[in-house]
């Protein structure tokens, strides 16, 4: 809502500036956004008057005027189409500095002398019109400054107004709160019902009583709409941000502005029969005043008359039956339309207008009779015509009514932490122009009709504070009854995973939650996507279902900008939906491309591969204790090379993958080189073992080595198992040291050493208890693998 | 006799000795004059040919030589190894300039350190940490929180919804529901989270992260909460900043406020109001909806947009840069 400055004192009596005005009302919750002079200054621009003008002996376009200023009549040669005798406009004396930094200088044109410019509406900075010089009405006085006649000494406050305050998207409804928020008085235009000088109605029927149960017409006869609007009008109008259209238009708009009432005006020779205010049939159809042709649904509010459509009520006029040039006539339209019944169609449509603004968040239910009024004497005023009687339909028992809302002195402290007095709060609810009624310990309160934000205690608890002042009131410092609630220690937070990874050198990245379905799908991870609605764009289209897509854009493009040795993670929500039903789950996403460890002078540094990455996932699940039994099994997936891609079980539970990118996704992203991706599910990682004392051995551990040969298919899990089972509990540790194929080793086998830690809690070990664990192990390798001890 | 001889091969020893310039040579001196085989050894089993007179004599003078060289060649020891030491240390030296081994650190991204960080302040105000799905529905999202079906603040969330009519949630209040549902009072709680909003320019982006917070017990003020907002502005951005309450409205509190800070010039003066987070008392309806008695318990909540924590605490002048994910971006943060 812009309102200018100068409107709202008209109106309150207070020697507050706009920018004290401004602050004001942000601390009580009306959020001024600017605070912005309606004209740059234009000191030296006065009313010129053209008294003559000809064209220029030596050029087509330009023409001599003879000018009566400020002082005297001056020659000036002007290029603008519509300078011509009679016309007044703003003329730039000598010296003047335009907004735009041109002086305003004697000139020469084409032999010409010229004293002075006549100037168009972006010369001064006052408007976008450049087709011609700007015209100002007959009314101006010739010679008086530019900014005393159009009234430019002025600010305009743009207003940001939360959803829940219609009854100040008005002049009227601003001053009130003014007032309120200073303690002046407020007054407002005085309304006097305009007599009837004849007895031409039309029939009225509401059918449709719950959407509008008021609707007020009134038959204005013998208008002239080429009539001029004043031009006090047309800057009150352009400061709150609407063009002049005619004086009817220009009438309805600016009561709008004023008493916040939308109005309408139909040309009376357009209504067939009678105004019919109903719903929309299913398909029927309409050309909107702004010429499109809408198709409407069964719960748009339509006026029509008896025979079609007029206007979608509440919303937008229709192409046929609104003013136009030949209007003689007119309808003028003033109503109540029940906001839920207005609420979304105009977006359905594509149609953000003021009127259908305040329908929605509600106009006040007693104003409509007043507005009509009020529009009949404007418009009388400036285009003549002769008015009828109001003809008023009205269901008034479907019309809101404000009820008494109670409100105690002792809940409202409570609330507000506060030590208000009854009169302090009475006196602030008197100032809203509420009608207070003592009940008991409290008050029964009646907010004025315009307000429709009322309804409960709390309502008027805060309407006191924000009056009172939020900054006045006072503060407490943290405190109170503390339970403890802490995340469990079997529970590893985010932010502790997150410290952990960035210690081992993974950044952390935030990718869209979205999506495209091609990129999903050229990844096989399309399974389970879920589509929305209403996307932003194709490639945002469904909700991710793995971290993969995320990890690889953002490598991507770090690629290109020539980082060539990073680690990456994301931790996030990923989104399935499948028959059984739709889940989210908290992932982590690791990617490592390039080498281990930074360039370095002492020796070259390694190529990462497939076990660097694994080792990550290892130091983290010991570094956290995660619980259960993990296994490493081969995978295939579309995005993995097969050779080097690994399912991740945590107690037979899918924890993750991992591997190698396939190289024909590294060939197709056209990256130069490949890079190492695991994804993990957080509830699983998350699930830590409390450490729990062990009896520390004080006795030495003995290592004993073996190497054998197995089949080059044998995992080398299932050896370090089988060890550990033959071995029991004594067998502390089994490292793998050693793999080899090669000279010495048949074809399709391996040759694998491996370590064992051997130690008794109680006591030393002899060699022989030794030797005996030994043989047992080297048994069972043979039975289970056929393996072979070499050398 | 022996004597003389004895003397002799001490000469000769000592010479070697003091010629022996690594321990392999002094070694071989010693095997020579003092091994088993060794010939001052071989001058003591020679003794016992003697008479007992002039055995011991000689024994004796042959037992000093012995002495005197095994000083020797301990100390000749003891010099090389200095010696060898030195040389190695010599060696061994380095330029400590040189850049050590490692490899490129990771970090958090700047939005979770921001956020990380708000959690641990209100975890010390005894707030527990509480979830909610990024996914949900019409009641817990709006309908709940007291946005009545067709009204303007519905349409100020510009939401993102699945083909079956649930959306992605527009603000992490949701989670109040879940938790007042699931608890009676007192509630304590901050509620992390990411949330969409269909609105993409320079100052939106379709996804960012919110905090919640929520307190409902038995004479919760309006005054609670103001005194709780400037202790944790104080506190994120280490400084006194001014920080006023102004009306606002949201359908789920009454009264409703927006936080603004009083931000500060390069020169330390007081400069903008900067609006950071918005909050007030939970509506009695919300209360209602989750069979809280609005007459004995009264509750703040606020919510606050971490991207714009982020933005203010680390000076970053493009909410899109966080989305981007430029390396050379994230690395200034860890």
């Amino acid at each position: 809502m812009k309102i200018s400055y100068r409107w709202l004192k008209q109106w309150v009596a207070t020697d507050l500036n706009a920018e004290q005005i401004a602050e004001k009302f942000t601390l009580a919750g009306l959020e001024v956004d600017s605070v912005e002079p309606v004209a740059p200054p234009l000191d030296g621009v006065v009313v010129g008057e053209i008294l003559s003008a000809e064209p220029h002996p030596d050029a087509d376009r330009l023409r001599v005027c003879r000018v009566l200023g400020d002082t005297e009549e001056r020659t000036i040669v002007c290029g603008a189409p519509n300078a011509r005798a009679g016309l007044k406009a703003p003329l730039a004396t000598l010296g003047t500095v335009l907004p735009g930094g041109l002086k305003i200088k004697p000139a020469k044109l084409r032999g010409v002398h010229s004293e002075g410019m006549l100037c168009s509406e972006p010369e001064l900075g006052l408007g976008e019109d450049s087709t011609g010089l700007m015209e100002l009405p007959d009314s101006a006085t010739t010679g008086e400054s530019l900014s005393t006649a159009l009234g430019l000494d002025d600010s305009v406050l743009e207003i940001d107004l939360t959803p829940n305050r219609a009854d100040c998207l008005s002049a009227r409804g601003l001053a009130r709160e003014l007032a309120a928020l200073t303690g002046a008085e407020a007054d407002g235009p005085e309304i006097v019902p305009v007599a009837a000088e004849h007895d031409d109605t039309v029939s009225i029927d509401l059918m449709s009583p719950d959407d509008c149960p008021c609707y007020i017409g009134r038959v204005i006869r013998g208008v002239d709409v080429k009539a001029a609007t004043p031009l006090w009008m047309v800057e009150r109008l352009r400061r709150s941000g609407i063009r002049s259209l005619g004086p009817i238009v220009d009438v309805t708009n600016y009561v709008l502005l004023e008493l916040g009432q939308p109005l309408h005006a139909f040309d009376l020779a357009q209504v067939q029969g009678g105004i019919r205010v109903r719903r929309a049939g299913k398909g029927e159809r309409m050309t909107l005043l702004d010429g499109r042709e809408v198709t409407l649904d069964p719960d748009m509010l339509l006026i029509s008359d008896h025979a079609r459509p007029l206007a979608l009520g509440g919303i937008m006029g229709g192409q046929d039956s609104g003013v136009g040039d030949a209007t003689r006539d007119i309808l003028l339209e003033s109503a109540w339309f029940n906001p839920a019944s207005i609420i979304g169609r105009g977006r359905r449509l594509g149609l953000a207008t003021e009127s259908a603004h305040r329908f929605e968040r509600g106009v006040d239910p007693a104003l409509q009779r007043r507005a009509a009024e009020r529009a009949t004497a404007l418009i009388i005023e400036i285009a003549g015509g002769e008015p009828g009687p109001i003809i008023e339909a009205l269901d008034r028992e479907r019309l809101p009514v404000n009820r008494a809302v109670p409100l105690r002195l002792a809940r409202l402290n409570r609330v507000l932490g506060s030590l208000l007095s009854g009169d302090e709060v009475v006196d602030i609810l008197r100032r809203l122009d509420m009608t207070v009624k003592a009940d008991g310990d409290g008050w029964q309160v009646t907010a004025p009709s315009a307000r429709r934000d009322i309804e409960i205690e709390e309502d008027l608890i805060e309407e006191v504070a924000r009056v009172y002042g939020y900054d006045r009131l006072p503060s407490r410092n943290p405190g109170g009854r503390l339970s403890i609630r802490v995340p469990g220690e079997g529970e590893l937070p985010e932010a502790s995973l997150r410290r952990q990874l960035a210690a081992r050198g993974f950044q952390e990245i935030m990718t869209w939650s979205f999506v495209g379905e091609d990129e999903l799908a050229r990844l096989e991870l399309l399974d389970g996507a879920q589509p929305l609605a209403n996307p932003l764009s194709r490639d945002m289209a469904v909700l991710r279902t793995s971290l993969l897509p995320g990890l690889l854009n953002t490598a991507g493009s770090n690629l290109r900008r020539q980082h060539h040795d990073f680690r990456l993670f994301e931790l996030g929500t990923c989104f399935s939906s499948t028959g059984h039903g739709f889940s989210e789950t908290r992932r982590v996403g690791l990617l490592m491309t390039g080498h281990a460890g930074t360039e370095h002078f002492s020796g070259k540094p390694r190529q990462l591969d497939f076990f660097d990455l694994k080792g990550e996932l290892e130091h983290l699940l010991e570094l956290n204790c995660v619980k259960g039994k993990v296994v490493f099994r081969p995978l295939s997936r579309a995005w993995l090379h097969p050779g080097q891609a690994a399912e991740v079980l945590l107690d037979d539970q899918p924890l993750g993958w991992l591997g190698q990118l396939h190289p024909a996704l590294v060939g197709r992203l056209d990256w130069p080189q490949s890079a190492f991706v695991g994804e993990f599910d957080m509830a699983f990682l998350a699930r830590r073992q409390v450490p729990e004392f062990r009896e520390v051995s004080r006795f030495p551990a003995v290592r004993r080595d073996l190497s054998l040969v197995v089949a080059e298919d044998v995992a080398v899990a299932d050896v370090v198992e089988e060890v550990q089972r033959r071995g029991g509990a004594s067998v502390r540790r089994v490292i793998v040291f050693d793999l080899y194929r090669g000279p010495g080793v048949e074809k399709n086998c391996k040759s694998l050493s491996i370590g064992l830690i051997i130690r008794e809690v109680s006591r030393t070990l002899k060699d022989a208890e030794v030797d005996a664990l030994i043989e047992k192990v080297i048994a069972g390798l043979q039975s289970r693998f056929d393996a072979k001890l070499r050398g | 006799m022996a004597t003389t001889e004895a003397e002799g091969l001490l000469n000769e020893a000592l010479s070697l000795v003091s010629d022996a310039d690594d321990s392999r040579t002094l070694d071989q001196v010693r095997v020579r004059f003092l091994g088993k085989k060794g010939q001052l050894t071989g001058l003591l089993k020679q003794l016992g040919a003697l008479p007992p007179e002039a055995r011991r004599e000689a024994g004796q003078a042959v037992n000093r030589c012995k002495q005197t060289l095994e000083s020797a060649i301990a100390e000749r020891e003891s010099a090389l190894a200095r010696v060898d030491l030195e040389r190695r240390l010599k060696a061994e030296r380095i330029d400590v300039t040189m850049p050590g081994r490692g490899h490129e650190p990771g970090g958090a991204h700047p939005v979770n350190r921001a956020l990380d960080r708000i959690l641990d302040i209100f975890n010390q105000l005894g707030f527990a940490v509480a979830t909610g799905p990024e996914v949900e529905d019409d009641y817990f999202n709006f309908e709940a929180l007291n946005f009545p079906e067709h009204h303007p603040a519905r349409a100020m969330h510009d939401t993102f919804y699945l083909p079956d009519g649930r959306l992605l949630r527009t603000h992490t209040s949701p989670v109040q529901i879940r938790v007042m549902k699931s608890q009676q009072p007192p509630v304590r709680i901050v509620a992390p989270g990411r949330v969409f909003r269909s609105d993409s320019d320079q100052t939106h982006t379709p996804q960012f992260h919110q905090v919640e917070g929520l307190l409902v017990d038995r004479d919760v003020t309006f005054a609670d909460l103001k005194g709780l907002l400037a202790n944790f502005v104080n506190a994120f951005f280490e400084d006194e900043l001014e920080v006023r309450l102004r009306p606002s409205y949201f359908p789920f509190t009454e009264p409703s406020a927006e936080v603004d800070v009083r931000w500060r010039n390069a020169d330390g003066t007081p400069g903008r109001w900067l609006e950071v987070l918005g909050c007030g008392m939970v509506h009695p309806n919300v209360l209602r909806n989750c069979d809280i008695d609005p007459e004995t318990y009264t509750g703040y909540a606020f919510g606050l947009g971490v991207e714009r924590f982020a933005m203010l605490r680390y000076r970053v002048n493009d909410l899109r840069l966080f989305f981007e994910n430029d390396l050379n971006f994230l690395r200034q943060f860890r």
